[in-house]
This record gives structure tokens, sequence and C-alpha cells, in this order.
């Protein structure tokens, strides 16, 4: 169905990293995954240590002895700041992907105002939004 | 299910786990910053054991603990099979992967369903 | 001491491959005289006229209209004919062939994937009044504000940057991608059509607009500003709302009749017999 005629010339994962010169919400694309497959990663383990209160005081106590530390403190914290941008840049996502906040189609005028500029302001928005509840989270794993 | 239901679910989903894990990382986390009643109410930590206990015995964090491990275990699921779906893998490779995502997601589920109820249950007996 | 004078030459570094003799693609670089004005598409020209006669490419038009010239030039999908080489930042212009398409030899990708892919969102008005189709009697009823609705997505050259940009589609050649996307949701969205039941059966699967995650490449590299991206996120819309029972596509534009009861005034002459 779908021809092979000559070499093959795909970006591959390099197009999601970046494979030239791309804008800020291809960035913001790829950061959204990343943080995503390490909330994933982290939620399943979080499952599993914390159903160990099932079991009473003693396996619970055994379980939050087996991740303390500054290693998991620092983990815990990147946790905290994953999400931080993650369910900011998710809100963004959420209302642009049903194609909210992107602008009404208009008959197009060079220069070009596309979706990607009409929710622009919005993206900063929820960036710095994201910026502060991942600092004052900082605050309170410090504390 | 077609791609156009499931990711309706993944948004929906979404929006849960914006308000519930928000919540959770609020009560566990900003405690120091934003006191509340919820997150001490055995004095010390969030994390200490009597916290946690009066935490499980409320009806309300058993039903938001398992509607947030539901939504949340889709969403995760959801998403990590996009990403790898994308990388372009075999139809059967597919369908092996469905499989794993729906097995690993109902049994975390199980899992931590069982413990909310445990956590429930247990210590209003206690 | 600062040279403010604009540059008389330009290096072209172009991707060559020609599948008998080559291995693999490789970078040429190309030195050439620069007059103010030049777009890339001349500079090829001019290297092939002097220095390579054996440089291939795609161009038609000239004039950012044909779609043919797409090609990735300094890091983004661009039209060679629509980009100057003064807006080029460095004074090197690296010219390679669009990304995610095969590559049949140096400049020329292979698009026919995009095409079929494209063939396969079913891109012409789906009625159910066919004869009115075949043997129109008027004209179709349609405002200015429902014209807007799709006629951005109308503008649609079919160049391919959009497909080159895509992060998905880097990876996934199964993913319709933007321009297929783009032109069934100016077909699902023009007042004229009916056919959203009939495309949703592509569009609802896994190749339709859920493996697009909004990067936003497309809209940003679209030389026309069809901004695909936008129609991608509409269709979306549509289809979620659909799913929901919220929205069912509106019953296609009816035609307009020639109005009855009018007398023809003295001295204007009857119209010609029809051909069709």
């Amino acid at each position: 169905m779908i021809e092979n005629k000559g070499r093959p010339n795909r970006l591959g994962l390099k197009g999601w990293l970046g494979g030239g010169r791309w804008g800020f919400e291809r960035y913001l694309y790829t950061l959204h995954r990343l943080t995503g497959l390490g909330l994933l990663a982290y939620f399943v383990l979080h499952i599993v240590i914390t159903s160990s209160r099932a079991l009473g005081e003693h396996a619970w106590a055994r379980a939050m002895g087996s991740v303390t530390g500054p290693v998991f403190r620092v983990g815990e914290y990147l946790v905290f700041a994953a999400f931080a941008f993650h369910a900011l840049n998710g809100i963004r996502l959420a209302l642009v992907e049903l194609g909210f906040a992107i602008g009404n189609p208009i008959e197009p005028v060079y220069p070009y105002r596309t979706s990607v500029d009409e929710q622009r302001p919005l993206a900063i928005g929820v960036m710095i939004f994201a910026a502060i509840l991942a600092i004052v989270g900082g605050i309170g794993f410090l504390k | 299910m077609r791609d156009q239901h499931l990711w309706t679910w993944h948004i929906g989903a979404g929006a849960v786990i914006l308000v519930l894990l928000g919540l959770h990382m609020t009560i566990m986390h900003l405690d120091t910053i934003l006191p509340l009643a919820i997150s001490t109410p055995q004095g010390g930590k969030p994390i200490d054991w009597l916290n946690v206990v009066e935490r499980g015995k409320d009806v309300f964090f058993l039903v938001t603990y398992v509607l947030l491990l539901g939504a949340a275990l889709f969403h995760g699921f959801y998403g990590l099979r996009n990403i790898l779906f994308e990388l372009n893998p075999g139809a059967g490779t597919k369908k092996t992967l469905n499989g794993l995502f729906l097995a690993a997601g109902f049994v975390l589920f199980a899992v931590g369903t069982w413990a909310a109820w445990a956590g429930f249950t247990v210590a209003r007996g206690a | 001491m600062a040279d403010n004078t604009v540059p008389t030459e330009v290096v072209f570094r172009i991707r060559r491959f020609d599948p008998t003799t080559d291995a693999e693609p490789h970078w040429e670089d190309y030195r050439i005289p620069y007059p103010p004005g030049m777009t890339v598409l001349e500079g090829l020209k001019q290297i092939k006229e002097t220095l390579s006669p054996t440089l291939a490419w795609r161009s038609s038009c000239r004039m950012g209209v044909c779609g043919s010239c797409g090609m990735f030039i300094n890091g983004r999908p661009r039209l060679a004919c629509n980009t100057q080489v003064s807006e080029l930042a460095s004074g090197l212009v690296t010219v390679a062939p669009l990304p995610n398409f095969n590559i049949i030899r140096d400049l020329v990708p292979d698009l026919v994937p995009m095409f079929q892919a494209h063939a396969e969102t079913q891109p012409y008005l789906i009625r159910a009044d066919t004869a009115e189709q075949q043997q129109p009697t008027g004209e179709f009823w349609q405002s200015a504000h429902q014209l807007e609705q799709y006629l951005q997505f109308s503008y649609c050259i079919k160049c391919g940057c959009c497909m080159a940009g895509c992060p998905t589609y880097a990876t996934d050649p199964h993913y319709v991608g933007p321009m297929p996307l783009g032109q069934a949701h100016r077909y699902n969205s023009d007042s004229r059509d009916g056919g959203f039941a009939s495309r949703k059966q592509l569009l609802s699967g896994e190749r339709g607009p859920w493996r697009c995650h909004f990067a936003g490449e497309c809209s940003r590299v679209c030389p026309k500003g069809v901004d695909p991206a936008r129609a991608i996120q509409l269709m979306k819309r549509q289809l979620v709302f659909d799913y929901l029972k919220l929205w069912k596509q509106p019953r296609p534009a009816s035609t307009a009749k020639p109005p009855a009861g009018l007398k023809r005034r003295d001295g204007i002459p009857e119209a010609p017999p029809r051909t069709i």
C-alpha cells in the first residue's frame, strides 16, 4: 500500500528531539512526553510501595524505609516538578486539541498568524504558572 | 476501542487527574506551605503511619484514591501506548503491547484498590 | 574594519545522492555569484547551468503556487522559490531533500505516500444527491460565514513541507499526516459536504488526528498559511463531540433554484444553449 521507492529519509526519533530549527511548542511536546514517561514510571512504583499500608504498620515502615535518603528526596522533587509541567502543559493541550484558544479559520494574509501564534500567550502563561508551582513545591520539599 | 473513543477518555482522565492529583500533591507535599487539617490530623508529617491510617478510614479518600488510580493508570498507559505505537512496531507487536498494557493496568488497579479497601475496612475495624 | 558591502558570492551545500552510483547521500559545496534578490531556486539553476549539470530537483511555477520545490533549507522545510538567500542568516545555504520522504535522487522526494494518504481521506464533496452533482441545475447556497470555515484550508498547494515538519510523521509512516488531515477537515467543514460519516471510517482510527500532539511545526512551516494544525484540532473537536453525541454534521447545502415567474426584459437576447 505504501510504496517503497527510493532511499528512506525519515528523521526518526531525532525528529522528536529536534531535527532542524524547530519551534517552542515542538520542545514542549518532547518535554511533555519525557515528563509523562517519568511520571508513569514513578507511579507504578508508587502503587506498589504505598499499597504496603494494607499489610500493617511494619510493612509501611519497611516500605518507607526503602525509599528514604537524599537520592529519593531529590527524585521526589523531580516528580513534583514533572507533575507541575505535565499538568499545566496538559491543560493547554486539552484546550488547544479540542480546538479552543487557537482562533477561528481566517483568510491567510502574509505574515500569517497561525493557530500556534494564537495559543502562544496561553503557552507562556501555563509555563510561568508551572514554574511558580515548581518553585513553591521546592520550598515545601526543602522544609 | 477506536482511538476516537480512547482519546476522549484520555482527556477526561487528564481532567480528573488534574483535580485529584493536585489535591493529593497539596495534601502530601505542600503541608508546610498550606497547612490543611487533612494533611496531618495526628501531627507530624503527612506520610506518617497515623496520618495514613486516619485518611484511609475516610470514605472520601477511599473513593478519590480509587478514582485517581483508575484515571491515572488509563491516562498513563494510553500515553505510553501512543509513544510506542508511533515508533511504528509491527501489527503483532501492537497486539502484544495492547494486551500487556491492559493486563498491567488491571493488575495495578487491583493492587491499589485492594490496598485502599483494606485501609478503609481494617482501620475502621481496629 | 567592518565590511558593510553586500556579499558577491554564496556557498550552497547540497545533499547529493545518485542511486546508480552512490551508496550514501553526501554533502557537496558549490560557490556561485550572488546577485541581490536571488532565491534558493535560482541558485540551484545557476549551479546546474555552470557547475553540476547532474543536479536534480522539482520545480515549476517559481512563484510559490505549485508546491513542487519543497526542500529542507537551513534546517527548515521551505519552498526553494519562496526563499530568498538573504533571509537565511548565515552565508551558507544548506539544501537537502524534504525529510520523512524517501529520496529518489538528489533533492527529489517520493511524495506518493502523501498523495495516497490524501486520496484515502476522500478529498472531494460527498453528497447524497449524486444526480445533482453530475447534472447541476443550480448553485449551492453558501454564506460568506460558511465559506470562512474552510477557505483557509483550501489554499493548500500539497507541497509536503508540513509533512516534513511533523514529529509524528518522522517516526510513523502510517500516520496520515497534516496535509491529508487538513484537507479532510476542509471538506468536513464545507457546508456543501455530507461526507463526515464516510470519512470517519479512517479518521476515528489510529491513523487519524489522534497521533497529532500539537507540536505546531506544520503550521509554522506552511508557505501558504493554511494552518493544518488548526484544521486538525478543529477536526478533533468535531470527532470528540460526535462521539459524545454533542454534534452532528449539518445537512449539506441545498441548491439554489433559478427564481420562477420572471419576465425577460425587451431587448435582452436569450442565453446560448447549455453545453453540459
